[in-house]
């Protein structure tokens, strides 16, 4: 810096900078017209149609949130639980899959071809049929030893659907570290597997933690597949509320609910990316 | 250049905006007013009704149609008791029966604002005054109790009461008025909710409710015909503290409404309502009352 000092900006310096200061604010005004413009007709527009008080009566209702708040309110702890019970079994169902598929041991060959099975059969079902299956088709086989619980049962389908889409995810990661890792780790004398658990797997979790982050706020949102088999969550409260009103108004609360839970998520997976950005930098 | 042109596309994309919004100016209002003293024959006839496609009446009900309201989910075969209505009504309006036209229409969307795809609909619903808000309603063409469905080996098969009740797990359909009148019995469990009859009636077989409470023609078909060991215990007025009817529905505002309610008020004189109720629904007779 201090060959800086003493530096005056040329004649033709001071023009360019001039020129830049101009252009940034002409920029800023002409962005903040050209929104200012644009939002305000579209909401002029929606405000004047004829039908926008039936539309905010029939969606944005005060008196019918606040009556479903308290309501909606504990309804979401359950989807919470869901989620929350769900994801431990989805990450381990998952990376167990995921390493299954990886590992070369041709013994491991039948456990491979359930694995991939498992799934392209579970990607390619609709998670509404394996919620129905689980939850009313289990029960009905009338075995010994299912569990009857519909907590139980709906974080089973929602395990069984996710876990096929976080193992591919997984997959993807591990496939992701270079080979010469590998190498590397067993010139070191670690064996296959401790290569995997201690060199390859934490390259591989870090590298996939946005698209995992990605898959549990879809599967936040897929809690509401649990009232299909009975259990009185978010979703199933609402549309409770608005069919017996015939108003919509509860569901656009319960959309907060899902919104508000996400958001959180969503800055954990910013700030894992920016760390895992500084991380790579290293010292430099 | 390329600058100049970048600016250019800003602004066309921003007139573009302008254009769009502007294209969506608001659509010419068709349903004028009812007008309640427009209930001459000559202001109901076909030619005068002001419907969906001129000369026709299109009615909307769910998919599947569930039997004892509709038979072989099929509602144009005038069979069940709602398609035999609709039918009763448009011939009372001045309709042939080939002018009738059935249209899907979801429960949900049945009440979604905006314009209506059908005349009206006819779904068992019940009319309330906060449902009023958002549709209107004709006259009610059938009054219904309300009924507890279960299993022939369930250890509430001999409830008598509600106070038998007690402890069990009830279910019921999600909108339905059964599900307001669940309370009523004041069993101790919170009621399982499910999206259809279908779904319920699985879960009573699975032994996930012990009871299902459904409207008594619906409960006593799925005792029959849905479940192998299905038994209705019993039945009951439910006293949500609005009106249990099942009434046509209309979108707000509709003129058809008077034109209708008249064809309602004379069907139910003539006896045409209770000739249909006894043809498709007789089956629920002899239900013991609980309480």
């Amino acid at each position: 810096m201090s060959t800086l000092e003493g530096w005056v900006p040329s004649e033709r310096q001071r023009e360019r900078d001039d020129l830049r200061r101009r252009r940034t604010r002409r920029r800023g005004t002409v962005a903040s017209v050209s929104t200012v413009v644009v939002l305000g007709v579209l909401v002029a527009g929606v405000l004047a149609a004829p039908g926008w008080d039936r539309v905010r009566g029939t969606y944005l209702s005060g008196d019918v949130a606040a009556e479903a708040f308290p309501l909606l309110a504990r309804a979401f702890v359950l989807n919470i639980g869901l989620f929350l019970v769900a994801e431990v079994f989805i990450l381990l169902l998952g990376t167990l899959v995921a390493v299954i598929r990886v590992v070369p041991a041709p013994a491991l060959a039948p456990v491979k071809i359930l694995a991939t099975l498992y799934t392209d059969v579970f990607r390619g079902t609709p998670t509404i049929l394996v919620v129905f299956l689980v939850g009313f088709g289990l029960p009905a086989l009338g075995l010994q030893g299912v569990p009857t619980n519909l907590f139980v049962l709906a974080v089973v389908a929602l395990t069984l659907s996710y876990g096929a889409y976080v193992a591919e995810v997984i997959r993807a990661g591990i496939e992701s570290v270079h080979p010469t890792q590998w190498a590397s780790g067993r010139a070191l004398g670690l064996s296959y597997g401790r290569t995997l658990r201690h060199v390859v797997l934490p390259q591989a979790l870090r590298r996939v933690g946005p698209p995992l982050l990605n898959d549990f706020v879809s599967l936040q949102k897929d809690t509401a597949l649990a009232s299909l088999v009975g259990l009185g969550e978010i979703l199933r409260r609402a549309q409770e509320v608005s069919s017996r009103d015939f108003n919509f108004t509860p569901y656009v609360v319960a959309a907060v609910f899902f919104v508000v839970a996400t958001i959180p998520l969503a800055r954990l997976t910013d700030w894992l990316a920016v760390r895992a950005a500084r991380r790579q930098a290293g010292g430099a | 250049m390329t600058s100049i042109n970048r600016r250019r596309g800003g602004t066309l994309a921003a007139v573009a905006a302008l254009l769009l919004a502007a294209a969506c100016a608001p659509a010419e209002e068709t349903s004028g007013s009812a007008d309640a003293t427009a209930t001459s024959d000559a202001q109901c006839s076909p030619e005068q009704l002001d419907t969906q496609t001129a000369g026709k009446l299109t009615v909307g009900t769910d998919s599947p149609a569930y039997s004892p309201w509709f038979e072989d989910d099929d509602p144009t075969n005038g069979k069940g008791y709602e398609s035999a209505v609709a039918y009763a009504v448009a011939k009372e309006l001045g309709y042939a029966a080939d002018d009738v036209t059935w249209i899907t229409v979801p429960f949900n969307s049945s009440y979604q604002p905006g314009a209506k795809k059908f005349d009206f609909d006819i779904n068992q619903v019940s009319i309330t005054d906060a449902r009023a808000k958002a549709v209107d309603f004709s006259d009610p063409y059938y009054e219904a109790a309300q009924a507890v469905v279960t299993l022939g080996d369930s250890e509430y098969d001999d409830a008598t009461s509600f106070a038998d009740l007690k402890d069990a797990q009830l279910g019921a359909q999600v909108g339905t008025t059964s599900l307001q009148a669940i309370s009523q019995i004041g069993a101790t469990k919170e009621p399982r909710v499910y999206d259809d009859s279908n779904a319920a009636t699985q879960a009573l077989q699975n032994g996930q409710i012990d009871g299902l409470v459904v409207d008594l023609p619906t409960a006593y078909y799925i005792a029959a015909a849905e479940l192998d060991d299905g038994d209705v215990i019993g039945q009951f007025q439910p006293e949500t503290g609005e009106s249990e009817a099942f009434g046509l529905l209309f979108a707000k505002g509709s003129p058809l409404v008077p034109c209708v309610d008249r064809a309602l008020g004379t069907l139910q004189d003539d006896g045409t309502l209770g000739d249909l109720e006894q043809t498709w629904l007789s089956q629920t007779t002899g239900v013991p009352e609980l309480s």
